[in-house]
């Protein structure tokens, strides 16, 4: 079992899709279809949707949030979200779309590098408060 | 470590204050938290992205504060939308979005805010001064305010920004304090020259290099010929909070927190240091360039971000030179920098160029069929537009842009790139 800091407090399970770059939401996400379309990111075309994200953090554009609580909204996001940095505005997405919707993605930050390494090559994770704990069957 | 709370703070968060104030004081708390903020402080300005529409989500969270009589209680100015209400015909949304986007825009207005719509807040008249607490949204802005302005921002988003402008409040951390100011790594600048350095798509092709390394340091740019000019500035921010996360940068001799190298490091050595060379910059610029530099041209796009009156005047003095374009010619500013001078722009309109305000042409479909790239003197344009639009790119300074235009392809001035 890997210890994170729950940025957004949920429970959550699923396969992961673990990014090798930085992924800014706006412009990186399409919430219609929930698969990632920057044509700069090295997992250009992964599909999003119902995944455990596991990224090292978001990059750019301020506008992820909005982009992140329409996906949630849209049934086109991740089930939860790993981040190596505390990144506030993926974490914002999901306290918003928690505030008008009700539905809860957490969000959790690892910052010890073996933890996160060890969270990027699972299978797939389960997310309990502040505990991301792997799955392996 | 808990948030510390002022009792007026904590008034707010019980609704004290209003249903709106409770909402807005409770999301600025938990995202405070998130940033580890020990303690909220008083802020004087805000600048709002929310009013750019993205979907459904954000205008229920805009109608929901309306919905609860929210109020801005600091001056605060909004960023683009995804129409441009001075010329409708411009944007080619389909009905409905257009309708949710105009219904986001005008929320945002009953809340207070300035119906300024512009990326490019630093170019208004009441603009912030050096060490004012502000909560500013937009990425290039966010790093022109730190790093050319010397005003104080974290990098704030859709939601937080109004939160932050309805509360008068922001986290007391990270760039609003002196300790997060300092740059963390050194970028050494060689042998570019002079006049190189002080071409702003060069500084652009700079600023893409420095976001992609620098993660989430504070760089210190040496090497730059002192006192570069606010639009050179203005690109090089946007390139690097584009390609990266960079809140602020330093240049020194230029931006006023980093009269030397020692003074922006704040006493400190840097974490660590890269160099850049001119052969660099002409691969940034081939980088942004998604299509073949000898292709014919299917349109231009200037002004992003919006472009000040200074880039309007030599836009307009390089058509002179040049000729009208023979594809199509776009520039993006603000409905505040066209008013200040119309003649100007009825000039470059009589060129064919078309202005567009409120919004911008990589944000929201504007341009046309085209056959062929777009170029752009933009790195943020060049390095957004394939994904949101679709489009092929080429990335050049403005004048590159403007001959081309005239010539309908691209035409390369390798005497300033040096190659």
């Amino acid at each position: 079992m890997t210890e994170g800091r729950a940025l957004v407090h949920g429970d959550a399970e699923g396969d992961v899709v673990a990014l090798t770059a930085p992924l800014s939401f706006w412009g990186g996400l399409d919430p219609a279809t929930g698969r990632l379309i920057d044509h700069h990111h090295p997992q250009h075309g992964a599909m999003l949707a119902g995944s455990v994200l596991v990224m090292p953090s978001g990059r750019g554009s301020s506008s992820s949030s909005s982009v992140l609580a329409e996906a949630i909204r849209a049934g086109t996001a991740p089930v939860a979200v790993v981040l190596a940095d505390a990144d506030p505005i993926v974490a914002l997405g999901a306290i918003v779309a928690r505030e008008l919707y009700g539905i809860s993605v957490p969000v959790v930050h690892v910052a010890d590098p073996h933890a996160y390494a060890t969270a990027a090559t699972a299978r797939r994770l389960r997310i309990r408060g502040v505990a991301v704990e792997l799955v392996t069957d | 470590m808990p948030l510390e709370l002022t009792d007026e703070e904590r008034a707010m968060l019980a609704g004290r204050e209003g249903e709106a104030a409770g909402t807005a004081m409770r999301i600025l708390v938990e995202t405070a938290e998130v940033m580890a903020a020990p303690r909220l402080l008083p802020i004087t300005r805000a600048h709002v992205d929310g009013c750019l529409y993205h979907g459904r989500a954000g205008l229920d969270f805009a109608e929901r504060l309306v919905a609860q009589e929210a109020r801005v209680t600091v001056p605060t100015t909004l960023n683009v939308g995804a129409l441009d209400l001075l010329h409708p015909e411009l944007v080619q949304l389909d009905r409905p979005t257009a309708e949710d986007a105009r219904r986001l825009m005008d929320a945002y207005v009953v809340m207070g805010c300035r119906p300024s719509w512009t990326c490019a807040p630093y170019q208004l008249e009441e603009r912030p001064a050096p060490g004012e607490q502000i909560a500013w949204a937009e990425s290039n802005a966010i790093v022109f305010a730190n790093s050319v302005l010397g005003a104080r921002t974290e990098r704030y988003g859709d939601f937080i920004d109004v939160c932050c402008a309805i509360t008068g409040r922001a986290p007391e951390v990270g760039l609003h304090t002196d300790e997060g100011r300092s740059g963390t790594m050194v970028v050494h600048v060689r042998d570019v020259s002079e006049e190189l350095a002080r071409e702003p798509a060069a500084l652009a092709a700079l600023g893409h290099l420095v976001g992609l390394a620098a993660g989430p340091d504070v760089p210190v740019l040496d090497g730059l010929p002192p006192r570069l000019a606010v639009d050179g500035l203005k690109a090089l921010g946007a390139a690097a909070a584009s390609s990266g996360a960079v809140a602020m940068f330093h240049a020194v001799g230029s931006t006023p927190e980093a009269p030397t190298l020692a003074a922006a490091l704040g006493g400190h050595a840097p974490a660590r240091s890269m160099e850049i060379t001119p052969a660099e910059l002409r691969a940034a610029r081939d980088q942004l360039s998604t299509a073949a530099g000898d292709a014919s041209l299917g349109a231009v796009s200037l002004g992003t971000p919006h472009a000040s009156a200074t880039e309007l005047d030599r836009i307009l003095s390089l058509v002179d030179a040049a000729g009208p374009p023979i594809v199509p010619c776009y520039v993006n500013t603000a409905r505040d920098v066209l008013a200040a001078d119309e003649a100007r722009a009825e000039a470059l309109r009589g060129y064919g160029v078309t202005v567009v305000t409120d919004t911008c042409t990589y944000l929201t479909p504007i341009i046309r069929q085209v056959d062929g790239p777009v170029m752009t003197d933009s790195a943020k344009w060049a390095w957004y537009a394939p994904g949101n639009l679709g489009l092929a790119t080429v990335f050049g300074t403005t004048e590159e842009c403007v001959r081309s235009a005239s010539m309908g392809r691209v035409w390369r001035d390798r005497e300033r790139w040096g190659g």
